[in-house]
C-alpha cells in the first residue's frame, strides 16, 4: 500500500522531468545550425558526384584520406554503445541506468554515418550493389559489410527493445488531439501492455543482446583495423593493430558518451538524475581505458621506434620529427596523457573539467585516425616520384571537410531529433531501480 | 540517339541542382552523373567517314569511349591460352629515356602526363650509385590487390596477368594500398583520362584497354591485345636500350626485340632477381642487376 503511493508520486515526477520535450530557442537554433551544415556537406557530395573524386586532394599516392578515417572514427565511437549497455549490465553496475540510452542512440548514430561515409569514398556509389551480387569473401571489406551490418541490428534492437515500456508512457500520455504524434508512438510501442509476462521477455531479450553484442563490438572494430594490417606498409603491417583499434574505441567512445551527457544533463536539467556520481564513475571508467591504449601505443610506437628498419623508420620520423610532429604530439599528450593525468585527480572528474577533457579525447581520437590512415600512404616502398608535386602530401580539400562536417552534424542531429522524441532516460528502468531501493529502505525500516 | 540521350541528361542535371540531395538516393542517377558530360557545342571534330569522305561532326555527338565495333569478343577474365608472360628488366641499360612511358600513354590512350610505367630513381645504399627502375605493374603470381577486391574487379588471368574489369570495380581503392609497389592509379577526374578524340580514325583494335571510367582503378595490362598476337608490348618496342625483354615462360624465351634469349639462361647468368622478394607476392617482372653499365647515371628528365 505505502509503496505503491509512493510509486505513483514518484512516477509523476519522473513523468516532468523526464518526458520528451519541445525544442526552446536553443534547441532551434542548434538544430538550424546542424541542417545547414549537412547541406553544405550535401552540395559538395553534389560536386564530388558530377565531377568525380577529383575535388578531393585524394590522388593515386594517399588514395584513402579524411573520409575512411572518419569512418574508423564513427566505428570507434560506435563502440561505446556495448561498453555501456552490455559490459557494465554484466558487471552488474547499477548506476549506469541513465546512461545507457544515451551510449546506445550514440552508437547507432555512429554506426549509421560509418556506413554512410565508406558509401561517400567510393568511386562508384551506384555500383554499391556489386558487394551482394559479386562480394569475394576473402576480401577483408566483405567481412566489414557482414560485421557491421549485423552490429547495426543488434545496436538498434538494444536501443528500441529497452525503449518500448517507455513509447508506451509516450503513447499514454499524448492527448488524443494529436493525431499522428499518437499514431507514431502506437505504432512503435508494438502493443505494449506493461503485464510481467511482457517484461519477463524485455528483460531476457535486453540480456540476450547484451551478450551478443560483446564479441560484434570486438568485432567491427577488429575488422576495420584490418583494413590496414592485412596490408605491407609501413605503420599498417602491425599485429598489435586490432587490439590496438578496439582500445582507442573505447576511450573516445566512453569520452564521446560523456559530452554527450554532460550537454543533455544541463539543456534538460537532469542533475537529479545523472548525479556527479556518474561523472566520476565514467571518470575512472575513462582513465582506465585511456591507460590501455596508452598501453597499446606504446607498443605500437616504440617496439618499430627501436629497430626502424628502412620505410618504418622514414614514416616514424615523419610522425616524431618531421611533417606530422605537431599533430603527432598533440594528439598523444592532449588525447591520451593529460586526460589521465587529469581524471586521476577526485577534482578532475567533476562535470566541468570532465567535459573538457572528454572533448579533448573526442577531437584527439579524431586526429589520431587521421595520422593512422594518412601519413603511411605517403612512404610506399618505391618513393613517390615523376607526379605532380602537390601528390607528395595530402591537404583535404573543402569539399572534403564539408562532408565530413555534415556527416559529424548528421550523427548529432540523429541524437537530437531522438531525444526530441524519446525520453533519453530510461523512466520505466528508473522506476525499478527506485522501487528496489524502497523495498530495501522498508524492508531495513521493518528489521 | 546520342542527342536525345544529352537533352535528358541535361535535363536531369538541371533539375538535379535543385532537387540536391534527393539525387543521391537514385541509383539511375549516379549511372547518368557518372557519365560524360556535354562538351562545349562550338567545338567541331574531322572523321573519316566509313565510305572514304572527311565529315565534320559537333564534338559533343562523340563518344569518347571506344566504340563498340573496335573492341573484339575478347573475354577480359581469360588470358591468351597456353601462355604464362614474363618480363625482364635489364637494370643496367637503363638510361631513364622515357621512351616506354610515352608509348605506354599512347597505347592505353592516356595524357601525355601519365603512364602506367614509372621510372624511378633508387639507390640501394649511400655508397652505391644510384639507378634507374621502370616499374610497371609485376604482375604478382600471389598478387595483394587480387586478395584484398571485395567484388572480383580485379583477377588473375591463365595467362598470368593481373586484369581489371572496370565495369565492375566500385572504386575502393584497397587495391591501391595493398599493391606495395604502387602500379595502380585511379580516374580521379572525367577530363583526366579522356581519349583523345582527334586520335578517333587512329584508334587501334585493343580489348582490354581501360576505358578510363571515371572513379574506378587501372594499371599496366601487359597489353594484350599485342601479345594475343605474339606481338611485344609497346613499352618493349619503344625502348631505345632494349631494357625490357618480355616473353613467355612456358617457352622460357624473352626477347627485347633485338635478341631473343632463354628466359633462365639470362636469369641465371645475370643474377635476375625481383623486387622485395621477402615480401612473397611472387612478380611476374624480374629485374637484371644495375651491373657493367652501359650509361652513367645522369639526373637528366626525358624530353617532352
Amino acid at each position: 500500500m505505502e509503496v505503491s503511493k509512493i510509486e505513483s508520486v514518484q512516477s509523476d515526477e519522473l513523468l516532468k522531468d523526464l518526458m520528451p520535450k519541445k525544442f526552446g530557442i536553443q534547441g532551434r537554433l542548434w538544430l538550424a545550425l546542424l541542417l545547414v551544415v549537412i547541406a553544405i556537406g550535401a552540395f559538395a557530395y553534389y560536386r564530388q558526384l558530377r565531377n568525380g573524386l577529383i575535388v578531393t586532394d585524394m590522388r593515386d599516392f594517399t588514395s584513402w584520406g579524411i573520409y575512411i578515417s572518419n569512418f574508423v572514427f564513427f566505428v570507434a565511437i560506435s563502440l561505446v554503445g556495448s561498453l555501456v549497455s552490455a559490459i557494465l549490465k554484466l558487471t552488474n553496475a547499477d548506476w549506469r541506468t541513465p546512461l545507457v540510452r544515451i551510449s546506445e542512440i550514440t552508437a547507432v548514430a555512429a554506426i549509421t554515418f560509418a556506413a554512410l561515409i565508406i558509401i561517400v569514398d567510393m568511386g562508384r556509389p551506384e555500383r554499391f550493389w556489386h558487394l551482394f551480387v559479386y562480394g569475394r569473401i576473402q576480401s577483408p571489406i566483405l567481412w566489414d559489410v557482414i560485421v557491421i551490418s549485423t552490429y547495426f541490428v543488434i545496436s538498434v534492437l538494444l536501443l528500441y527493445i529497452p525503449l518500448l515500456p517507455d513509447i508506451a508512457i509516450c503513447r499514454d500520455t499524448t492527448p488524443d488531439s494529436s493525431k499522428w504524434k499518437k499514431r507514431f508512438y502506437t505504432v512503435l510501442a508494438l502493443n505494449w501492455r506493461g503485464n510481467k509476462k511482457q517484461y519477463d521477455v524485455i528483460h531476457k531479450c535486453i540480456n540476450i543482446l547484451a551478450v551478443l553484442v560483446i564479441p560484434l563490438a570486438l568485432g567491427i572494430h577488429t575488422v576495420t583495423s584490418w583494413l590496414f594490417a592485412t596490408t605491407y606498409r609501413a605503420g599498417w603491417d602491425s599485429s598489435n593493430f586490432g587490439p590496438y583499434f578496439v582500445a582507442g574505441a573505447f576511450q573516445a567512445g566512453c569520452a564521446g558518451v560523456i559530452a554527450v551527457m554532460y550537454v543533455l544533463r544541463n539543456h534538460y536539467k537532469l542533475q537529479k538524475y545523472i548525479t556527479e556520481l556518474h561523472f566520476n564513475n565514467m571518470g575512472k571508467l575513462l582513465v582506465l581505458l585511456s591507460l590501455i591504449y596508452l598501453y597499446f601505443n606504446i607498443n605500437e610506437y616504440l617496439v618499430p621506434g627501436y629497430k626502424m628498419k628502412t620505410v618504418d623508420g622514414e614514416h616514424l620520423h615523419e610522425m616524431f620529427s618531421g611533417r606530422y610532429a605537431p599533430l603527432f604530439w598533440s594528439v598523444q599528450i592532449f588525447g591520451m596523457i593529460l586526460p589521465i593525468i587529469v581524471l586521476l585527480f577526485r577534482k578532475g572528474r567533476k562535470p566541468v573539467p570532465m567535459l573538457i577533457v572528454a572533448i579533448l579525447v573526442v577531437v584527439g581520437a579524431w586526429f589520431k585516425r587521421f595520422l593512422i590512415v594518412v601519413p603511411t600512404q605517403l612512404h610506399p616502398f618505391i618513393p613517390i616520384e615523376g607526379v605532380p608535386e602537390s601528390w607528395h602530401r595530402y591537404i583535404p580539400t573543402w569539399e572534403e571537410w564539408a562532408i565530413t562536417s555534415a556527416s559529424l552534424a548528421g550523427a548529432l542531429l540523429i541524437i537530437t531529433l531522438f531525444v526530441r522524441l524519446f525520453p533519453i532516460i530510461p523512466i520505466w528502468e528508473t522506476k525499478e531501480e527506485k522501487m528496489k531501493i524502497n523495498v530495501i529502505d522498508t524492508t531495513k525500516q521493518a528489521v | 540517339m546520342d542527342e536525345n540521350q544529352n537533352n535528358t541528361r541535361r535535363k536531369f542535371l538541371k533539375a538535379g541542382a535543385f532537387a540536391g540531395l534527393a539525387i543521391a538516393g537514385s541509383v539511375g542517377a549516379f549511372e547518368v552523373l557518372s557519365q560524360d558530360d556535354n562538351k562545349k557545342k562550338s567545338d567541331t571534330v574531322k572523321l573519316l567517314s566509313p565510305d572514304g569522305k572527311i565529315v565534320e561532326v559537333d564534338s559533343s555527338e562523340i563518344n569518347p569511349q571506344i566504340p563498340e565495333f573496335f573492341v573484339s569478343d575478347h573475354n577480359v577474365r581469360e588470358g591468351v591460352p597456353g601462355k604464362k608472360f614474363v618480363m625482364v628488366i635489364d637494370l643496367s641499360r637503363c638510361r631513364n629515356a622515357g621512351k616506354c612511358k610515352t608509348a605506354c600513354s599512347k597505347m592505353h590512350y592516356l595524357p601525355e602526363d601519365r603512364s602506367y610505367i614509372k621510372i624511378n630513381k633508387m639507390q640501394d645504399s649511400e655508397k652505391a650509385s644510384p639507378y634507374w627502375m621502370p616499374t610497371p605493374c609485376f604482375h604478382c603470381d600471389n598478387p595483394p590487390c587480387v586478395k584484398v577486391c571485395p567484388v572480383g574487379a580485379t583477377f588473375k588471368l591463365t595467362d598470368g596477368v593481373v586484369g581489371i574489369d572496370n565495369d565492375r570495380c566500385i572504386g575502393c581503392r584497397f587495391c591501391m594500398v595493398a599493391c606495395p609497389y604502387s602500379a595502380r592509379v585511379f580516374n580521379w577526374s572525367k577530363d583526366e583520362f579522356q581519349l583523345n578524340v582527334e586520335e578517333f580514325k587512329d584508334i587501334k583494335q585493343h580489348a582490354a584497354c581501360s576505358t578510363h571510367a571515371l572513379g574506378t582503378v587501372e594499371k599496366c595490362d601487359f597489353c594484350p591485345s599485342k601479345t594475343g598476337h605474339d606481338e611485344l608490348p609497346d613499352c618493349v618496342v619503344a625502348c631505345p636500350n632494349g631494357v625490357f625483354y618480355f616473353g613467355d615462360e612456358v617457352e622460357d624465351v624473352v626477347s627485347n626485340g633485338e635478341e631473343t634469349v632463354r628466359l633462365s639462361q639470362l636469369l641465371k647468368d645475370k643474377s635476375g632477381y625481383r623486387y622485395l622478394e621477402d615480401l612473397g607476392t611472387k612478380p611476374r617482372v624480374y629485374y637484371l642487376p644495375p651491373v657493367d653499365r652501359q650509361f652513367p647515371f645522369e639526373e637528366v628528365k626525358p624530353e617532352s
